[in-house]
């Protein structure tokens, strides 16, 4: 059978990070195809480069659609194919209707002037398409985020779609609404319509896909076809997990002491929509020279549940003890938290990390103004000195400490930012992806400096998506899912199997949930 | 190690193009001072007109400190022309129609211009208010308050002793001789003297910590331009009838609002809130506190720049303030603050303002019509922000 989309030896840098190596992926016609691996395998970028959001040019390699290559500049010369993206955040306009957002690019009509009932009557047949029960003039803000999954597939069908591509789409939907959707991909399927389907849970992968293309590192490593009967998980999983840890991670023997560190009855609600309880009366607790590992699917609450405790940096309601050292901490602001011994280094350092516009040395500063600046005046000779100081202990590469922090690389910002968090020496440091896009060798280079500040006596707490990660550098490992632990391994015992068997058993029982 | 990466040095001809932004602003006013000085056949540098200058643009570059605080915070206020006809209007109701003796109304028009830019500052930081309505309210506000306290008349005239805070000159110590006034440039000298003496101990201080510094060459010329200029402007101000008052307080705030955006923790933390607010709240930083004081800052600023120039007018009128918003907002652009938050130097915004005074004073001077000045000034602001944009893509 002829392929309907050929990606052949496509390889994608950023700035020294090689994303994407020599990545061979075909989809048949009216196949439905997974794409599964680990975050930052390379899915997302895959699709970007096959939708044109990544310009011919930027990447290697060719893309052969319909047995021509094709050259997409922008998103509108692979929508123009047929192939058709819906992104995991949701691109809609929340304030217009149904109806306009599924024409906002091209309503039918003419001379500028929108013909009203033809996009009402095609608003009512696509909606009928998808299965969706909703009057055309219901703004978008005012359904549920299922909903809008399908509004969105509404207006891909709008276009002539020949291939569907849905990036995790049902990562935020419940049990039911992923039913609904992974029917109708099937639906599509019968119509002829190929799509490919990136997600991480696998039960409902199995479910539905005749193919499954499994990436790790940026590298395709293998095409499993269902026909030959029923993939098992624990294949997939076994394909997606990188077995050999042993030089990935630095080695450490830890001497771990007694408890630094304890929240108990650890609870949170939404910032937005008060009546939800987005951390559940968690209890969790970190020792000195202990590395711990929150595990979790992305939007289990990991990120939430560590500034909630940051200083109520995220939500509202927040209640729970915290305890540092034994004694009782009030970690009701931002300050008071750094002043109790806390360090929150983001996942997001970008956004909520760094001054970009401004040098690395006013940024490694930026948390403990005071230590450089007796009286309130800044002595920038003593601010300097620190600077240099963090820039030779965690090696960051750059001209000087005057240079802008926004034309670093991934790494050496993940430097200046630890650097930030060193320089309020604290006592316990929760680092929120640490690795996220970085490349490998400044990877290692951040185990090392978590290994030793570990071995200096703090306790450190890793949340990453990044299982092999945990597995690799923490001694113990605590399992989140939906907002309250279900699980706990110690280092040596814990596999990724069998967190991902935590996460599932979890998910499992939510019907019974529900019900109850 | 880490004392050989401090030592890195740029090549010297990089060094021109590296900082050219930052001199670029201060040569821009050179060749506007020159190109009106040549087209006004020497009137613009004339005593008289360069003492009218500094009296007619006080207020605007007093303003154009506070104001530069609001933006680099990543705000705006456009009520500080009406603040301060407002409080020009409170000043005249009390000691003109109440006789309060100037010391103590001074101090309630500055306290009341505090909590005016508090009240507005208050919905900005703490209520997430977008400032530009926030601040379009104010605006509308106290210009209405201004003409109702005033009664739609003007008020006036202030007692003698206040009316020297804008219109007064410093006093005269030793013998007047033939038309100049020797106290008065020596201050101006002393001022020379003082900055030179700054750079030199700085440079001296980053040498003792090797840090990279200009070319020697460079920096030695730039003290003899720097004291050079400010000798002979304090000349040609001392030889018309002394240094302003205001002058001096306004050449004090200056140094002061540079010394505390560069060198204090405060300052620090306001371009870090308008750098990245969310990075600087997960720092530590109590950003709506700052963004709050910021506008308690500016509150205070207008309402000695209302001071300032009713004490120049002598009267309290109801138009008074009309439109400073504008060229305060213009100077601190013009001078490379950022719209985005973040960006700006006070040095810069004192040097906007001091452009858009010398072209309103130059092209008064030509005799342009204030039709056209303010076309010529739109497109300048619009010209230099452009350039600044243009320079940082290329960056």
């Amino acid at each position: 059978m002829n392929a309907l989309l050929e990606m052949q030896g496509i390889s994608k840098h950023f700035a020294g990070v090689k994303a994407l190596s020599d990545v061979t992926f075909a989809v048949r016609p009216g196949e439905i195809h997974a794409l599964v691996g680990e975050n930052g395998a390379g899915k997302s970028t895959l699709m970007k480069v096959l939708s044109g959001v990544y310009p011919h040019g930027s990447y290697e390699g060719a893309i052969v659609f319909d047995g021509e290559e094709r050259r997409f500049s922008d998103i509108s010369a692979s929508e123009a194919l047929g192939i058709i993206i819906i992104h995991q955040e949701l691109a809609l306009v929340p304030l217009l209707s149904i109806a306009e957002n599924i024409f906002i690019a091209n309503p039918p009509g003419r001379f500028g002037i929108i013909d009203r009932g033809a996009v009402h009557r095609r608003t009512k047949e696509l909606l009928a398409k998808v299965g969706l029960d909703e009057s055309p003039d219901t703004l978008v803000t005012n359904i549920g985020v299922g909903k809008q999954q399908l509004v969105e597939i509404a207006k891909a069908l709008s276009k002539k779609v020949r291939l569907l591509i849905l990036d995790e789409p049902t990562a935020s939907l419940s049990e039911k609404d992923s039913a609904a959707l992974l029917d109708l991909l099937l639906e599509f399927k019968a119509q002829g319509i190929a799509s490919i389907l990136i997600s991480h849970k696998l039960n409902e992968v199995s479910k539905v896909a005749d193919r499954i293309t499994v990436l790790r590192d940026g590298r395709a490593v293998d095409t499993l076809d269902c026909d030959d009967g029923a993939v098992e998980e624990d294949r997939i999983i076994a394909k997606m997990v990188d077995r050999d840890l042993e030089h990935r991670y630095p080695k450490r023997q830890p001497t771990i002491g007694e408890p630094i560190f304890k929240v108990s009855n650890w609870s949170a609600y939404h910032p937005l929509h008060s009546d939800r309880q987005v951390i559940k009366n968690v209890d969790f607790e970190v020792r000195r020279g202990e590395i711990v590992g929150i595990a979790g699917l992305m939007g289990a609450g990991r990120t939430e549940f560590a500034m909630s405790i940051f200083g109520r940096a995220w939500g509202q309601k927040i209640s729970g003890r915290a305890e540092m050292e034994g004694r009782e901490v009030d970690l009701s602001t931002v300050r008071r938290a750094i002043d109790a011994g806390l360090a929150y280094v983001t996942e997001d350092r970008k956004h909520l990390g760094l001054l970009l516009a401004e040098d690395i040395r006013k940024n490694v500063t930026l948390a403990n103004l005071p230590a450089i600046a007796p009286g309130r005046i800044i002595d920038d000779m003593k601010e300097l000195r620190v600077a240099s100081d963090y820039r030779g202990r965690m090696h960051i590469r750059c001209h000087s400490v005057f240079q802008e922090t926004g034309k670093l690389s991934g790494g050496n910002q993940q430097k200046v930012v630890l650097s930030k968090w060193l320089f309020t020496d604290p006592k316990v440091l929760i680092l929120d992806e640490p690795t996220r896009g970085i490349d490998v060798g400044a990877k290692y280079e951040i185990y090392c400096i978590i290994n030793e500040l570990a071995d200096a006596g703090k306790g450190v707490v890793v949340i990453s998506s990044e299982m092999p990660e945990l597995l690799g550098i923490c001694d113990r490992i605590c399992v989140m899912n939906e907002g309250a632990f279900v699980g706990e391994f110690p280092g040596a015992e814990a596999s990724q199997e069998k967190i991902m068997r935590a996460i599932m058993r979890k998910g499992e029982q939510r019907p019974m949930e529900a019900l109850a | 190690m880490s004392d050989t990466a401090l030592k890195d040095k740029p090549q010297h001809a990089g060094f021109l193009k590296n900082n050219l932004r930052e001199y670029g602003m201060l040569i821009s006013l050179f060749a506007i001072m020159i190109f009106f000085e040549v087209v006004t056949n020497g009137t613009l540098m004339r005593p008289l007109n360069l003492t009218n200058l500094v009296l007619q643009n006080s207020y605007i570059v007093i303003m154009a400190l506070g104001m530069l605080l609001v933006i680099v915070t990543g705000h705006i206020d456009l009520s500080v022309g009406s603040v301060a006809g407002f409080i020009g209007a409170v000043a005249a109701v009390l000691m003109v129609k109440f006789d309060v003796h100037y010391i103590p109304a001074t101090v309630i028009c500055l306290a009341l211009g505090g909590l005016i830019g508090a009240a507005q500052g208050y919905w900005v930081a703490y209520f997430k208010i977008p400032s530009f309505i926030v601040t379009l309210a104010g605006m509308l506000v106290f210009k209405g308050l201004a003409l109702a306290i005033l009664a739609g008349q003007s008020v006036g005239p202030f007692p003698p002793t206040f009316q020297k805070l804008s219109s007064g000159f410093i006093p005269e110590l030793g013998p007047e001789t033939s038309g100049l006034y020797p106290t008065s440039l020596a201050v101006g000298a002393l001022l020379a003297l003082a900055m030179v003496w700054l750079n030199f101990r700085g440079r001296a201080r980053q040498e003792a910590h090797h840090v990279e510094t200009e070319p020697y060459g460079f920096f030695v010329a730039k003290n003899v331009a720097l004291f050079g200029v400010i000798t002979y402007f304090a000349y040609l101000i001392a030889s018309h009838r002394g240094m302003p008052n205001v002058l001096i307080i306004m050449t004090a705030l200056i140094a002061l609002y540079a010394f505390v955006t560069t060198r204090t923790t405060i300052g620090r933390q306001i371009y870090a809130v308008g750098g990245n607010e969310k990075a600087a709240k997960l720092s530590g930083i109590k950003t709506e506190r700052l963004t709050f004081l910021t506008f308690v800052n500016m509150g205070v600023l207008a309402a000695l720049a209302g001071l300032v120039f009713a004490a120049r007018l002598n009267t309290a009128t109801p138009k008074a303030g009309l439109g400073f918003e504008l060229d305060v907002i213009a100077a601190c652009f013009i001078g490379g603050a950022s719209a985005y938050g973040g960006v700006g130097r006070v040095g810069g915004a004192v040097i906007g303002a001091l452009i858009m005074g010398v072209m309103n004073n130059g092209m008064s001077i030509l005799g342009i019509g204030i039709d056209y000045q303010q076309v010529i000034k739109g497109l300048v602001l619009l010209g230099a922000v452009c350039l600044d944009v243009y320079n940082q893509r290329r960056a």
